[in-house]
């Protein structure tokens, strides 16, 4: 295990370069999570139409390069998709960082950020949008309002 | 003092983590255990362990002795009576027993407590809540350029109404002193008690709590070389004496009817249940260690390994350090490798066997201040050595060299 392993090329142009960064003009939800432990936050913009489609995402916030690549990466493999399939892609990657048996078809560049499981206490970091993302989806569908 | 014998008497750290030598500058976070402590522990539960304050036979009364002889050893390293001192978990706890119980009394409306935005939340959200649920103001202390509480902010917020001024006598952020001796003068003259959060004090530095005027102080046992889940509040004797217990239960109680009580005298009253007797043992033989070391010394090599700790980090291009410019007081080094997150560099120094916090070192608000949401932090304590400011040094170049490659 080296540090090179989790700071590879991908999570740092990620973390450099943020993709979807700031925020949308009508997001359907938008969900803010902090990290106590750590002092990480995260705003999500969600926007998910009336087909169940995550048809945009943005993120903003504060955080180490794990959390804030995550994020990046993240919402980069969830945009266009449904939510049942989103949920999936969120799932596949907590296995993956959990080291259990993940579906790495569903992950694209995330995937990178495999060697983050090998770092227990940085697991957290990467699963901050994650955590985001379902309490945002969690809502939506409860509130079954895709306005 | 020889820190390299010193070094030898702490079991953990002949430790190697990652394959390397373990280079541990996270005391203020929690410190190492050394020998002597272990073996209190261990003998307090092999040859003396029974219910203390209760039992009739022998090995009851040992153990009563063990946990009384540990409340007078804990009471000289503050130079305060054996009865001036409460056992608690921790400074968390006696910060909020102090809160509860002095606070709840003497806090009300047109009263106030006069704190500050660089305290850890420990010292922060008891006097907070307090202050809620009792109408009373809280106040803060102006800090000045370098993060610091002086006594002339301190006079300029304290009036007739202040009832506790309530501050850290040493920052786990910054690692600055604050003068509590003038302080507490200028808070009795005010009419007001001092209550400080020695958490970072007391195991590093001589603490004379008649000397310094302060009428409370907090301290934990895991950051003294003593074990966890123990800590104290000393407290003036006529101030505890007028307070009221905050946890009723067994141990603290002279009478009891179904309808009424009456409590045993401070500190007992506030020892509600069974104590934390093979702790206290632990904090007592870590008192008699440090006292045994001598606290100046302490001090002294801590400063020293902290002033050239900060030294090397400014030296190194790229790399922030907070705090004063000029010599540091306290074992304390924040610091920050541009454009590398806290965490990133934590989990990168850890590689090379070096162990420090990252974070906002539970104080947001000055954090906040600092326009830092995070910060790496060294510390220093007395098995520290010059290898390991070598080593982190040389963990911190390999770090920054690390991330400038990988990010381009
Ligand atoms: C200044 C200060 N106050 C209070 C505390 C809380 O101590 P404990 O967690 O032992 O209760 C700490 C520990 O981090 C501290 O550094």
């Amino acid at each position: 295990m080296s540090l090179d392993d989790v700071y590879r090329e991908v999570v740092m142009d990620h973390y450099q370069n943020p993709r979807h960064h700031g925020h949308l003009e009508h997001p359907t939800l938008t969900v803010g999570l902090h990290n106590p432990s750590c002092g990480d936050e995260l705003h999500l913009d969600v926007l998910v139409d009336e087909d169940g489609i995550v048809r945009d995402a943005a993120f903003e916030g504060q955080g180490c390069s794990i959390s804030m690549a995550a994020a990046s990466m993240f919402i980069d493999r969830v945009r266009g998709k449904k939510l049942e399939e989103a949920r999936r892609i969120a799932e596949s990657f907590k296995d993956l960082l959990r080291r259990r048996e993940a579906d790495r078809s569903l992950l694209g560049d995330l995937e990178a950020l495999e060697g983050v499981s090998r770092f227990p206490a940085r697991v957290k970091c990467a699963t901050l949008v994650m955590n985001a993302f379902e309490q945002a989806i969690d809502r939506i569908e409860e509130g079954g309002d895709h306005k | 003092m020889n820190p390299v014998a010193l070094r030898s008497e702490f079991p953990l750290l002949r430790r190697y983590e990652n394959g390397k030598r373990l280079c541990y500058v996270d005391s203020a976070a929690t410190s190492q255990k050394p020998q002597v402590v272990l073996d209190a522990v261990r003998r307090y539960y092999v040859e003396d362990n029974a219910n203390v304050h209760r039992g009739v036979y022998d090995l009851a009364a040992r153990a009563t002795q063990d946990y009384e002889d540990a409340r007078a050893e804990v009471a000289g390293l503050v130079h305060a009576e054996p009865e001036e001192i409460v056992f608690t978990r921790g400074t968390t706890e006696s910060l909020n027993l102090l809160a509860l119980s002095y606070g709840g009394q003497a806090l009300g409306p047109g009263t106030n407590v006069v704190t500050s935005p660089a305290e850890h939340h420990s010292n922060l959200l008891p006097w907070q809540q307090v202050a809620l649920r009792r109408g009373a103001e809280l106040r803060f202390v102006e800090l000045d350029e370098a993060g610091q509480v002086t006594p002339d902010a301190v006079a300029a917020v304290v009036d007739g109404g202040t009832r506790v001024v309530a501050l850290a006598h040493v920052s786990n952020v910054m690692g600055t002193v604050t003068d509590v001796g003038a302080i507490a003068a200028i808070a009795h003259r005010a009419g007001a008690i001092l209550a400080v959060d020695g958490a970072q004090s007391v195991p590093h530095m001589p603490m004379d709590v008649r000397q310094l005027g302060i009428d409370f102080l907090a301290f934990s046992g895991h950051k003294m070389c003593g074990p966890t889940g123990i800590g104290a509040l000393y407290g003036r004797r006529e101030l505890l004496a007028g307070m009221s217990p905050v946890y009723y239960g067994g141990e603290m109680i002279e009478e009891v009817t179904l309808t009424s009580a009456t409590f045993k005298e401070a500190p007992w009253r506030f020892e509600g249940g069974t104590p934390n007797i093979a702790g206290a043992v632990g904090m007592g033989a870590a008192a008699r260690f440090l006292q045994e070391v001598g606290l100046s010394e302490i001090h002294r090599h801590e400063t020293e390994l902290a002033n050239a700790a900060a030294d090397g980090l400014r030296r190194i291009e790229g790399v922030t350090v907070y705090g004063p410019e000029g010599h540091r007081e306290s074992g304390v080094v924040t610091f920050n490798i541009d454009g590398v997150h806290a965490h990133d560099v934590a989990t990168a120094l850890d590689q090379h066997g070096v162990c420090v916090r990252a974070g906002h070192h539970c104080c947001q608000p000055l954090m906040r201040r600092l326009g830092a949401a995070s910060t790496a932090r060294a510390s220093f304590y007395l098995y520290n050595d010059a290898e390991d400011v070598r080593q982190l040094l040389a963990a911190v170049q390999a770090t920054k060299e690390f991330f400038r490659r990988v990010a381009g």
